[in-house]
């Protein structure tokens, strides 16, 4: 008849949430790829957050502060690729200062424990030493790729060390790393008898290699599809080389200059013929003319060429570009002018990416490269562009208005004027229209980075248009902190905002406090930005992690450099050293213990609180406080509040108020609240307090603020002290026993 | 015209005459100038003032200030380096740095300045074989006319004349000497205005 009944009972009995078994449930969740997808998923309910937490194998961490190994390892315990980023972005232009931090290390560590049989790794901007690569290698047998984008810290022996043991790699990629290139011979440390080799990229390597070695592994590793050589690979390398690999997907090249006899030419020539499945060619350092027409064979299927290390010509350019009618993304150097990108245009009608390096970014005397024109070109031409990288020294408003009405698709629009806060050359306007007619058109476009001369109308444009938006990296532009409010404000997917040298200050940063926990983070450096605007900050968001990077010489009221992202796991203890990380105060001979946080947010409430609250000692060492320390000043109306509330303020000094409850203190006058100014005299309280509640100001250093004979306080009228609390961001408590 | 008072073409003015004679003078009158411009903006002081980023600038960046004011010909104020900027990564920065060094070495770079125009242009003279690509060439750069050249008259019927200052620091006509001599010895070029540049070349 129907179905058992037994069955059908049970089955609807089940208490679970879920109709299906874990097994189903995760098989099926296992084939969901983006992260993002497998987050949302997560939200569903306790049985999908448990079976996409079982079934995740690949986790990316875009901030690699943001949560800690231990986490993610108690989250996802079957994961076998990772990709980590670190340092933030302006790091790549040296806005970071050295020992930042970003240590992959730690990482590894509790990889080797919890995932033995990780296979992938792929670093952005961490700090990667040697000794951590000879760590991966021995300690991960499973070990298959390792990607390193700009990563720095070690050298080729680091390399060496995976060419030694990782005896199941297939990915081996280096590129754009800070690395200490002592010599080639670590090429020869993969053993005879290894063949898995898919991918091979170490054109960021300046030494020359032992080619020998080179050869024997290339012709070995019959599976090898992507082949990127360094520059120090010769013309007749090469083509031995492509010999024993005629199957390359990816190439690139190594030097292109040396002579060749005319022998050598017909083989190359032959070479590069037999390369039938190429779509990605690269290298062609010193492209030289005579050169480029050997590449021409295998040229038909290319969908991406990489010419931003070879000086080319416009008519080189062209003719190169008529052997590729599938081009779909094109790096080029501005040596190629207008001219050339006008051949783009005409040539590629299927190109979706456009980076146009400059060659010379720093004479700024001589005009060259590239300018809107060259630009203009292109959008004619290629209406299915979606993503540009394009720096040059002039641009229009009307020429940005035409380029995406003709190219309204763009996901990815990073334009470089390269003279900053440079207006529209023909009418002298600002940019403002410009980038208004990106973010009207381009509804899509998710990643925006600015340049020229702009007002804040640029911003209100963006925060009304660019609900796509997901990266903004704005430098030398704006009129006030009314900009980034609108940025801010209006730009609902915002995750990442890199802001340098524009006018805005503490209310502009305070404006984002709802905004930075949904983001990933928030870089502003040369801006007006304060300590006080950081400090408090930190304490209003407890969530977000607040660091200054000072300059040397500046100011101490300025914070020259921000940077601002969440985190599920507190302040970060690898910080590099600061002057305010000092041991707890000393007072006298005594130790002072340290209370573990309280969680208290100031306010008007707080300090209240604070001084009721009987706290047990706990075991935070010294060196855990001080991280940072809350600055704000102390309005005459919050003392008000503060004595509305039994809590007077005792004495301030020049660098701390110190507050009391009022019941534990006699005083002489009638009791009325003292209020100083800042930095004014010191005010002695008649009776003994147990309790104190140190506010610090701005100069407060704890280890001499609290040192008797220096504050102002009579400590013979604190015999029955027994608590002093330092209120800090991170509510850190000091107390002396 | 005040647009065209931004554009510096007085200073431009200044830079005319022989080395060692006007300029000096004309540097001095320039640096006053190139100095209440703020560094890192275009020569639009209004437009300065209202974009408040510039005052900043000052204390963040490199000044070349004094390299610059000596071989002082460019009309726009001094531009200084300013830290991570233009946003290069420093592994292609390297890269086009080396690759800029040799590339000077091998080639034969000589900037080209135009009276009037307030940004020079730089050319490998090792791509023409003779003078008249040259002529050519920098005809279509700066969309002048040379005019016909000849030996006793120099450039004939144009407002433009091509010269150059070579090695021992003397301005003649692109045109004077052997090609190859001219080769080995040019250091710049400047196409003058027409009435700076009597009294050079041959003819008297």
């Amino acid at each position: 008849m129907g179905p058992n009944p037994k069955m059908r009972k049970e089955f609807f009995d089940s208490t679970r949430s879920s109709p299906f078994p874990d097994e189903v449930l995760e098989r099926v969740l296992s084939l969901l790829k983006s992260h993002k997808d497998r987050s949302a998923v997560s939200l569903v309910c306790k049985d999908w957050y448990n079976a996409e937490s079982w079934s995740r194998a690949h986790v990316f961490i875009g901030n690699c502060y943001s949560v800690s190994p231990e986490i993610v390892a108690r989250r996802f315990p079957r994961v076998k690729s990772v990709t980590l980023k670190g340092k933030p972005r302006f790091s790549d232009f040296n806005l970071v200062p050295e020992n930042w931090g970003a240590d992959v290390h730690p990482w590894l560590v509790v990889f080797a424990a919890k995932y033995p049989f990780l296979e992938e790794l792929r670093l952005k901007r961490m700090a990667v030493s040697d000794e951590s690569l000879e760590f991966l290698a021995i300690n991960f047998p499973n070990f298959k790729v390792l990607s390193l984008l700009s990563c720095d810290g070690f050298s080729t022996d680091g390399l060496a060390a995976i060419a030694t043991h990782c005896k199941n790699l297939t990915q081996l990629d280096i590129q754009e790393n800070g690395i200490d290139d002592k010599s080639g011979s670590w090429l020869s440390c993969f053993p005879e008898n290894f063949t898995s080799l898919e991918v091979l990229n170490f054109a960021n390597l300046n030494t020359d290699v032992n080619f020998d070695a080179l050869e024997r592994l290339v012709s070995r590793c019959k599976s090898l599809k992507v082949l990127k050589a360094s520059k120090s690979i010769s013309l007749e390398h090469l083509q031995r080389l492509l010999v024993c690999a005629p199957q390359l997907i990816e190439l690139g090249t190594g030097s292109l200059m040396p002579e060749l006899t005319a022998c050598q030419y017909a083989q190359l020539e032959n070479a590069f013929s037999q390369l039938k499945n190429l779509s990605t060619l690269s290298g062609l350092w010193e492209a030289s003319a005579p050169y480029l027409p050997l590449l021409y064979p295998a040229c038909t299927n290319l969908t991406f060429l990489n010419l931003s290390y070879a000086f080319l010509q416009s008519h080189e350019l062209e003719s190169l570009l008529c052997q590729c009618p599938h081009l779909r993304r094109l790096w080029v150097l501005d040596t190629v002018g207008d001219k050339g990108l006008e051949a783009v245009g005409s040539n590629c009608p299927l190109l979706e990416e456009l980076r146009v390096f400059p060659a010379d970014p720093f004479d700024e005397e001589v005009v060259h490269g590239v300018t809107e024109a060259g630009f203009l070109a292109v959008s004619y031409g290629c209406r299915r562009l979606h993503y540009v990288l394009y720096f040059c020294r002039q641009m229009t408003n009307a020429a940005v208005a035409t380029i995406v009405q003709n190219c309204p698709d763009f996901t990815h629009f990073r334009l470089c004027i390269m003279n900053p806060g440079q207006p529209d050359y023909l009418t002298n306007e600002p940019m403002d229209e410009a980038f208004g007619a990106v973010v009207r058109t381009c509804t899509k476009l998710q990643r925006l980075s600015v340049s020229g001369l702009l007002t804040d109308l640029t911003f209100e444009y963006i925060g009304q248009y660019a609900k796509n938006l997901e990266t903004l990296s704005v430098a030398f532009a704006g009129s006030s902190d009314r900009g980034m409010q609108c940025m801010l404000e209006g730009c609902p997917k915002l995750r990442k905002l890199e802001i340098r040298d524009c006018p805005f200050g503490n209310a502009a940063l305070l404006s984002g406090l709802e905004k930075y926990e949904s983001m990933r983070s928030l870089w502003m450096s040369a801006c007006n930005v304060t300590m006080n605007g950081c400090r408090l900050l930190a304490r209003e968001m407890p969530r977000l992690n607040v660091e200054v990077m000072k300059d040397d010489g500046s100011d101490d009221s300025q914070a020259d450099k921000v940077y601002v992202y969440r985190s599920v796991v507190g302040p970060r203890r690898d910080a590099p050293p600061c002057k305010w990380m000092k041991q707890a105060a000393v007072m006298g001979h005594q130790r002072i213990k340290i209370h573990p946080t309280m969680n208290c947010h100031p306010g008007p409430m707080h300090p209240v609180k604070v001084l009721q609250k009987q706290e047990a000692p706990g075991h935070l060492t010294c060196s855990n406080l001080l991280s940072s320390i809350i600055r704000f000043p102390i309005s005459s109306s919050y003392v008000h509040e503060l004595a509305n509330n039994g809590v007077c303020l005792l004495t301030c000094l020049n660098d701390a108020y110190i507050l009391g409850m009022a019941k534990d203190l006699k005083r002489e006058s009638s009791g009325a609240i003292q209020t100083c100014e800042h930095g004014g005299g010191p005010v002695v309280p008649v009776l003994s307090p147990t309790r104190l509640l140190v506010v610090p100001t701005m100069k407060f250093k704890p280890e001499i603020g609290l040192r008797s004979g220096r504050t102002g306080l009579r400590w013979a009228g604190f015999s029955k002290l027994r608590n002093i609390f330092v209120v800090n961001a991170w509510e850190h408590c000091v107390s002396r026993t | 015209m005040e647009f065209e008072r931004d554009l510096h073409l007085d200073a431009t003015e200044l830079r005319l005459g022989l080395p060692g004679t006007a300029t000096k003078q004309s540097s001095e009158k320039q640096k006053p100038n190139s100095n209440l411009a703020k560094s890192n903006k275009r020569s639009l002081p209004d437009m300065n003032e209202e974009s408040a980023g510039s005052s900043r600038e000052n204390s963040r960046t490199v000044s070349s200030n004094d390299k610059k004011s000596h071989d002082q010909e460019t009309a726009p104020p001094i531009k200084a380096q300013v830290v991570g900027w233009p946003p290069i990564r420093s592994y292609r920065k390297n890269c086009l740095q080396a690759k800029k060094l040799e590339a000077e070495a091998a080639g034969l770079y000589v900037k080209v300045s135009m009276d009037g125009a307030p940004y020079l242009r730089k050319i490998d003279l090792k791509v023409y074989k003779g003078y008249p690509e040259l002529l050519k060439a920098l005809e279509e750069m700066f969309k002048f006319k040379a005019g016909k050249y000849s030996e006793r008259e120099g450039y004939n019927g144009s407002k433009h004349v091509p010269t150059y200052e070579d090695k021992d620091g003397d301005w003649m006509l692109v045109g004077d000497v052997p090609w190859d001599m001219f080769i080995s010895s040019c250091k710049r070029l400047r196409i003058m205005k027409e009435s700076e540049a009597r009294g050079l070349g041959c003819a008297v």
